[in-house]
């Protein structure tokens, strides 16, 4: 069974379009995909005389297989492939399994201009009836109820990416109840320790296309964290062999320092309205939390202890800040409410415990757990405070959220490379995207876009 | 021909020498004792110009580079004894060549997270910079900075691989 599925995997990924950097055609599930509801995403019909560059059906194929949740049947194992919906046989998909199917069509209407629609079919509902009629209104009426979503929209050549992910996150909010994340980026930095500029700020597409970099440096890059409105990226440069943490804007390249005390200037976070930046300075003996507002330029101090205070991370709403404190002797996670300023200790499990997050709805935290030695990344429930790790690979760091909370991207090794991979929030589906030149660390999600 | 049998007699007798007087110095190893009675040989042997100030510090601070990376334990920042001596060779040069400044590069491997190692990096930093400080070397000389796990020597995540990143380097 697992090995058909690999196979059929296997054979999806090589058909897949061979443009990215490190996802597409590179990731390789590990784990989860026996558990990923069966769907079909037919080729759309085109009709015009200059084909778009980007294949649709496969952007949305690869998108919704990477999500662990789908697993798209391979073109070839398909019983039909009509071009409209009133043409699809549903018992032939009922005999596939299929739940679901993406059907749509291309038309040019102009230089570089093309309409895209598309329907979203269950295919249960189908079979019970395709041409099923109802009463409405006292009349008898075809029904159109297995038809989940449709739209129609019109776009140029370049856009066919875009648009893309854009079904995607349709069709995953149709058939999941939770919003997409296929249309965000990832921030992260690439070393390459034999190049001139070996150390260099990275974004992507969420799945490793239209990779950009940003800055190269021949001194340390750390901790990219996206502002909220997803436009700019907070890190730390060592450019002047000192820590300083700068704020660059993605789309115009225009960088400008934010801080620069002596000692440590680290892990800038910033909070979820945008206006002040969480970080760790040591200016004052050892690294405490601070808060900075980016426009007055405010420093108010978080923390006040001997110990070391590090890695902060804010609450959706604002109120309080997540870190890490080896005060207790290990580190381990405390949080403060940044009205009453109280501090509380969160995990007493686990040898260390580091890199605490909020899941966008509040309920968990996510960190990295130390046992027995070894590194992974693990969720915390803050009601039952039940800890469960996640992953099973080896030295993980740096875990980002996506922004609808379904999946975690973090740094690992895989061989001797250091490399990104995912998990969902669940622990069940486990990917990995290896890099093909360099080391890669310090993921970091980007929100909604 | 003279010469020569006379160089023949010092080539025996100042070994002989320097070997008794090897017997009185006390050294922390065997090792140390044998290359310091080498040089002390050649020394001899060797009638070297008088070098001026500068020379002889460019000459202690060329010594003091061979040797400028001090070892720690995990998820520790406190001195080995180790290498104390270390330590103190630097701080007699710093003591005596007050205009000398010295950045300590601290690092850790890369186990944990990065934003954690940052602050163990400087801990270790910070131990030797308050080392040599108790050894009276000013403060005004001395700075800081740390890499955390950025910055590896050795990239192969083995335990002697983790046991090299974790330092404190003192970079002149």
């Amino acid at each position: 069974m697992i090995t058909n599925v690999l196979k059929k995997f296997l054979l999806f990924a090589m058909l897949l379009c061979p443009a990215a950097v490190w996802a597409s055609l590179e990731i390789v599930i590990t784990e989860g995909i026996d558990s990923a509801r069966p769907i079909a995403i037919l080729p759309f019909s085109f009709n015009g005389t200059t084909r778009p560059t980007e294949n649709l059906a496969e952007i949305v194929a690869a998108d919704l297989m990477r999500s662990g949740k789908f697993s798209p049947l391979a073109n070839i194992k398909m019983p039909q492939q009509p071009a409209k919906s009133g043409d699809i046989n549903y018992a032939a998909w009922v005999r596939e399994g299929v739940e679901a199917i993406v059907i749509g069509q291309i038309n040019e209407v102009g230089i570089d201009r093309y309409t895209v629609s598309f329907e979203l079919i269950d295919v249960l509902k189908g079979n019970s009836g395709p041409s099923a009629q109802m009463l409405n209104a006292g009349k008898l009426v075809n029904s159109n109820q297995q038809i989940l979503d449709s739209r129609e929209t019109t776009i140029n050549g370049n856009q066919f990416r875009q648009y893309a992910h854009r079904i995607s996150d349709i069709v995953y909010e149709k058939l999941t109840g939770e919003r997409g994340a296929f249309l965000t980026k990832i921030a992260y930095v690439l070393v390459r320790p034999e190049h001139e500029f070996p150390y260099q700020l990275v974004v992507a597409d969420y799945d490793g296309v239209n990779e950009q970099i940003l800055l190269r440096s021949k001194e340390p890059l750390m901790s990219p964290n996206w502002s909220p409105d997803g436009t700019k990226l907070a890190y730390v440069t060592f450019e002047r062999r000192q820590a300083q943490i700068f704020i660059q804007d993605i789309y115009s390249g225009r960088r400008s320092v934010v801080s620069t005390f002596p000692g440590i200037n680290g892990a800038p976070v910033w909070s979820p309205d945008g206006a002040s930046l969480a970080l760790v300075l040591s200016k004052d003996g050892n690294p405490e939390i601070y808060t900075l507002n980016i426009a007055t330029k405010a420093l108010r101090r978080i923390t006040n202890h001997r110990a070391i205070d590090t890695e902060p991370n804010w609450s959706p709403d604002g109120q309080e800040i997540v870190f890490s404190s080896d005060r207790g002797g290990n580190p381990q996670l405390y949080s403060v409410n940044l009205t009453t300023n109280t501090t509380r200790r969160l995990t007493f499990e686990g040898e260390m415990n580091l890199a605490g997050a909020f899941t966008p709805d509040g309920s968990a935290i996510v960190m990295v757990n130390r046992t027995q030695g070894q590194y992974h990344i693990a969720k915390m429930d803050r009601q039952s405070r039940f800890l469960q790790v996640l992953t099973r690979t080896n030295l993980d760091e740096s875990p980002s959220i996506a922004p609808n909370g379904s999946m975690i991207i973090y740094s690992t090794m895989h061989g001797s490379s250091q490399v990104l991979a995912l998990v969902s929030m669940d622990g069940r589906f486990k990917a990995r995207l290896p890099a093909i030149n360099g080391q890669v660390k310090s993921p970091a999600w980007s929100p909604f876009l | 021909m003279k010469l020569n049998k006379v160089l023949k007699a010092l080539l025996i007798a100042v070994p002989v020498m320097t070997l008794a007087a090897c017997s009185s110095t006390s050294s922390t190893s065997a090792d140390d004792a044998n290359t310091s009675q080498v040089t002390e040989t050649v020394q001899v042997e060797t009638a070297a110009p008088v070098m001026s100030a500068a020379e002889q510090m460019r000459q202690k601070l060329e010594a003091l580079r061979q040797e400028n990376t001090i070892y720690f334990d995990f998820d520790r920042a406190t001195i080995r004894p180790e290498f104390v001596e270390v330590l103190e060779a630097h701080g007699t040069f710093l003591r005596a060549n007050p205009s000398v400044r010295v950045t300590v590069e601290g690092h850790s491997d890369e186990r944990g997270t990065p934003e954690y190692n940052i602050a163990l990096g400087e801990s270790r930093a910070q131990s030797v910079v308050l080392y040599l400080q108790n050894l009276g070397v000013s403060a005004g000389q001395l700075s800081t900075v740390s890499y955390g796990e950025e910055k590896p020597v050795d990239r192969s995540r083995s335990e002697t691989g983790f046991a090299k990143n974790r330092r404190a380097v003192l970079a002149y």
